[in-house]
């Protein structure tokens, strides 16, 4: 398996387990060489040709699908719980590509270096969600790291793109060498940094010695902190409101899901697989995160009258939500997360591309009272971005009612093994989404009830915002109406990770066998 | 096993919607032929939801026209059906909309398109939640009727509507929100979403611990009480009705109040028959005191449609009472005063919106003497006040005497108190008719106001007859009811009489316990330790 000579035949197989990342660094060096033999006025085509990489990268995850298995030495895992995750994250990138052509044109920097990074941000989100060991999740982690600094501060001429720059990098650096030194502790007291690996072996020591060592769960303090980071759950979410602000608002339509996603698909990997054994100590840190996010997001986005950075503040919330289903540390919990992350990719994308239009140029149109009357001014794009506040309120009929639903539902199932913690912590969670009500309808009520606004005069909807916006706002409502076979997906890419459920006695699958003769007159 | 194989339901739930899309291909200035085919689409939905009582069985007291459809992952279900207690609330619905739309033709000048749309969608989400019997669809519709009525206050709405818009939705989502986790708390205990399975399931199983219920119960009924609304939690009510357009305080008033006092009887009672009756007593109080203080506050109202709002938080008193009181003739009484208080109230408020119409304000002051002006009006106006104020042998007398008998039959204090609400209803309402139609014409502006129209003598006039028609063949609307009604208490007592299971099992080891899903697997639980 870690033999020095590989077959041909295993080298194509491992080819195509990465697929999806060769193509997505494939095209950005296509644009990276392209760009300079381009006119300035024509580089807006080097933004077509990522988006075709993305779509061709979507295409390739069926290459990936086909041939599921351990690539590379075992560094890699392609399973359907990494498929699930790689769609998400190239599609929301896909969205994004859409959402910067005309922004880039607007703001007058149009370059091909923002796409290139834009699909290597993708590859090394690709690799996070995949990898199955640390070092090469550190890699993808620091690959999508590296290109989102840059694109945070892409708005080179204005102060606010600069802070938000460098207050990702400088955080972000913090956190990754949280999640190295984490690392090496592991490895310290396992021996290993496969995750697969690390699992068998606390599992031995369990089994030995009756507990974890305490520094392997020091380890896993640590990468907490540096994942947590990127997936903005408190006490490591206070970049997160400056850096989504400043950041051009295509690139925070990105930020906001993409690499949440991804993280907290390696996340579930490392908790789930190495630290199932220890899911009862860690059970608690994600239960006190969970409801600080919560509360910190949604108390947070009440004050704000920048639509931006209300949304900045709603994501923290999601992750709140999202961390809700994680607790629950079964693999109703696993499915509940991806299935959640799905909707929210598409909700949040949509809401961002919604405030880049509206921005104008300069974003100086980011206040509430600039979307007053925009119900009236252009009834579509209103329509739209109320579609995707109600989904994020968690209206029904709408993927985020589904998401938070199955969140609640898997946080719930785990009450057997987690007691009343878990209820406790959905109530809260309950209560935190009519706190968000409150933020997401002002929006709406600006949009509908308020004078319009003079400052705003509207602008034509680029046709590729209007294709963006229509597929987020067809997926958010596919996903609200019949998400069955998207939530089945989400339930064989959690059955696909090596985790047991809790007792192992009664999976969680059976249970939602319901009596299917449900006539039965009372 | 399907008792009929009928997709009348779906049809009558989705119909409205579908007319949205007909709306939708019109012009948006257009707005002659947007009023027609919304008229017109409410109108055939009002003719097909009357097909209901064509096929519907009055001496069957379980579910009718069921149509069962696997929807989202095994467990939750497309399941609908109708029973004596929903049937009439699903044609008071369909009764109501054309008259809302009707009422709007003139008033509604701005956004038309958007309002009849609204309209439209709130008819669908409130049928659907009379018919839903899946707890999961039943949440989606219940949901789905908060946004369309939102924006219904908030855009057409008078002073202060962006206040009552948004106190309204925050006031009833919280409500709502408790209620789904607790839906998803019982999916826990009992493996499934479909309602009859569920009660099927509760009433055959050991008992939960009486914690567990206390506080599933307490989720349900706050979003219920929250809704009906139930004394303390009753004042985004005036605002929202104050502020609403006349079609949305219809519509508020007639159906939406009803969601509630539905959601009571078709969930609290038969789920969680031990903690209604733990809580009954305070339930009772509450909505004892929600009958005095509704009829206290709406006398000294000086607005007029603030008045009529009140009058709805006493007369839904009477229907709390009515259904907490657990006897027959009470939850009868309670089911036909809502269809009661939906008609005469939603009349009421369609008077009082035509002189809103006329002279733009509620305040009495401002009137005075009507009824030499507007000797029609005035006349419809008496006549729904009176009905709304209990005058045998309208309508209104029929429900809060068979509620008040009921009452008696098990709380004497209750029905004492609670029939000082109706001598109260009779102050206020006789007051506010003579405040508002009687002696001279006060105010100069009114001498030359125009009488009902003829559009608005239909409206009126159908009202009317519906009134009376209720006062007179009442037996016509309770017999239907009774089985259904007979066999919910049948299964509450049941329920409380089984004799409590020794070993019951804490709750905290039974949530998620999935294996009761089948009454087989549920002994073999029972006999093990």
């Amino acid at each position: 398996m870690t033999g020095m000579t590989v077959s041909l035949a295993e080298q194509i197989a491992n080819l195509h387990r990465v697929a999806p990342e060769v193509v997505l660094c494939l095209f950005g060096m296509i644009i990276m060489i392209v760009d300079p033999f381009l006119k300035p006025s024509s580089r807006r085509a080097l933004g077509w040709i990522a988006f075709v990489g993305t779509l061709v990268a979507l295409a390739s995850i069926h290459v990936a699908a086909s041939e599921k298995g351990f690539a590379y030495s075992r560094l890699i895992s392609t399973d359907s719980f990494s498929i699930f995750v790689h769609v998400i994250v190239i599609g929301a990138a896909a969205l994004a590509i859409l959402g910067s052509l005309d922004y880039l044109d607007r703001e007058g920097i149009q370059r091909g270096e923002f796409y290139a990074l834009i699909l290597f941000a993708t590859a090394g989100m690709g690799i996070l969600a995949s990898a199955n060991e640390l070092i090469t999740a550190f890699i993808g982690l620091e690959i999508s790291s590296i290109s989102t600094y840059i694109l945070c501060g892409f708005r080179r001429q204005v102060k606010e793109s600069n802070e938000a720059a460098m207050k990702y990098f400088l955080l972000g650096s913090f956190a990754t060498a949280f999640f190295l030194y984490g690392i090496a502790m592991i490895y310290g007291s396992t021996g290993t940094t496969f995750i697969d690996g690390a699992k068998s072996e606390l599992e031995r020591q369990l089994a030995a010695n009756g507990h974890i060592p305490s520094l392997a769960l020091l380890g896993l303090g640590l990468i907490f902190v540096g994942l947590g980071f990127k997936v903005v759950a408190a006490p490591f979410q206070i970049y997160a409101p400056d850096v989504y602000e400043g950041a051009p608002a295509p690139v925070t339509a990105l930020l906001a899901s993409a690499p949440k996603a991804a993280t907290f698909a390696l996340m579930i990997r490392i908790f789930y697989v190495s630290f199932h054994s220890a899911s009862n100590t860690w059970f608690w840190v994600i239960w006190i995160s969970a409801v600080l996010t919560m509360f910190i997001g949604n108390l947070g986005a009440l004050v704000q009258t920048n639509v931006k950075r209300m949304l900045a503040y709603s994501s923290i919330a999601h992750a709140g939500y999202i961390l809700v289903a994680f607790a629950a540390s079964t693999e109703l919990g696993v499915a509940a997360v991806l299935f959640y992350l799905a909707a929210y990719v598409l909700m949040k994308v949509g809401a961002f591309l919604v405030v880049t239009h509206v921005g104008q140029q300069g974003e100086k149109r980011l206040a509430i009272q600039d979307y007053a009357g925009l119900g009236m001014k252009q009834p579509a794009l209103a329509a739209c971005f109320s579609l995707f506040l109600l989904a994020l309120l968690g209206l029904p009929a709408t993927g985020g009612f589904l998401g938070k639903f199955f969140a609640f539902q898997g946080a719930l199932d785990s009450a057997r093994s987690h007691g009343g913690a878990v209820i406790v912590l959905v109530v809260i969670a309950a209560i935190n989404s009519v706190i968000g009500a409150y933020y997401y309808v002002r929006v709406i009520v600006a949009m509908y009830f308020w004078p319009q606004s003079q400052e705003y005069v509207p602008t034509r909807v680029a046709p590729a915002m209007v294709f963006a916006l229509f597929v987020a706002a067809i997926g958010t409502l596919y996903l609200g109406i019949v998400p069955g076979r998207i939530h089945s997906l989400a339930e064989s890419a959690a059955h696909s990770l090596p985790v047991q459920s809790p007792g192992s006695n009664a999976p969680s699958n059976a249970s939602l066998a319901a009596p299917s003769d449900g006539n039965a007159v009372r | 096993v399907h008792a009929q194989a009928s997709f009348l339901l779906t049809v009558i739930t989705f119909l409205p919607l579908f007319s949205v899309a007909a709306l939708l291909v019109l012009r948006s200035d257009d707005h002659v032929w947007i009023r027609r085919i919304a008229f017109a689409a409410s109108l055939g939905e009002f003719a097909v939801s009357l097909l209901l009582l064509r096929g519907f069985d009055g001496t069957d007291s379980g579910f009718q026209y069921q149509e069962f459809y696997n929807w989202i992952s095994p467990s939750i279900h497309y399941h609908m059906g109708v029973d004596g207690i929903s049937l009439f609330l699903v044609l008071l619905t369909t009764f109501l909309t054309p008259l809302a739309i009707l009422c709007s033709w003139k008033s509604i000048r701005e956004n038309v398109k958007g309002f009849f749309i609204c309209l439209l969608v709130i008819e669908t989400a409130m049928i659907g939640v009379f018919v839903s019997l899946d707890l999961f669809l039943f949440f989606v519709f219940w949901e789905l009727t908060l946004i369309p009525m939102y924006f219904m206050i908030g855009i057409w709405g008078h002073e202060r509507r962006i206040y009552a818009a948004v106190k309204f939705i925050l006031y009833t989502m919280f409500g709502s929100i408790l209620m789904l986790v607790a839906i998803i708390w019982l999916y826990h205990i009992t493996g499934t979403f479909d309602l009859p399975v569920i009660e099927n399931i509760l009433s055959n199983s050991a008992p939960m611990s009486s914690t567990t219920e206390l506080l599933l119960f307490g989720a349900f009924f706050l979003a219920f009480a929250i809704k009906v609304p139930l004394f303390p939690l009753h004042t985004w009510l005036p605002d929202a009705h104050t502020d609403a357009p006349t079609a949305g305080s219809v519509i508020l008033a007639g159906v939406m109040l009803k969601l509630g006092t539905y959601g009571m009887l078709r969930f609290c009672l038969p789920l969680f028959p031990a903690a209604a009756h733990k809580l009954a007593p305070i339930i009772g109080v509450l909505a004892i005191i929600g009958i005095v203080y509704g009829a206290l506050v709406a006398t000294v109202q000086h607005d007029l449609k603030r008045l009529v709002a009140y009058t709805s938080v006493s007369h839904l008193g009477f229907v709390v009472l009515g259904i907490f009181a657990f006897n027959t003739i009470a939850i009868q009484g309670a089911i036909f005063q809502m269809l009661n208080h939906g008609v005469s109230t939603g009349a009421l408020f369609l008077a009082v919106g035509m002189l809103y119409d006329r002279r733009h304000t509620h305040e009495i002051s401002e009137f005075g003497g009507l009824a030499t002006p507007m000797p029609v009006l005035m006349s419809f106006f008496l006549f729904v006040a009176l009905s709304s104020l209990a005058l045998p042998p309208l309508n209104g007398f029929i429900g809060e005497f068979l509620i008040l008998i009921g009452t008696f039959a098990s709380h004497h204090v209750w029905a004492g108190w609670a029939a000082s609400g109706a001598v109260l209803s009779a102050i206020y309402l006789l007051w506010a008719y003579q405040r508002v139609a009687l002696g001279e014409v006060t105010v100069e502006k009114n001498r030359d106001l125009p009488d009902a129209s003829g559009r608005e003598r239909f409206i009126l006039g159908t009202v009317a007859v519906a009134i009376l028609f209720m006062g007179i063949a009442s037996p016509y609307f309770t017999r239907p009811m009774e089985p259904a009604t007979n066999a919910l208490l049948q299964q509450m007592n049941d329920e409380l009489q089984r004799p409590q299971n020794a070993a019951r099992p804490a709750i905290p080891a039974k949530i998620g316990t999935h294996a009761i899903v089948l009454p087989a697997a549920m002994t073999q639980r029972q006999a093990r330790p």
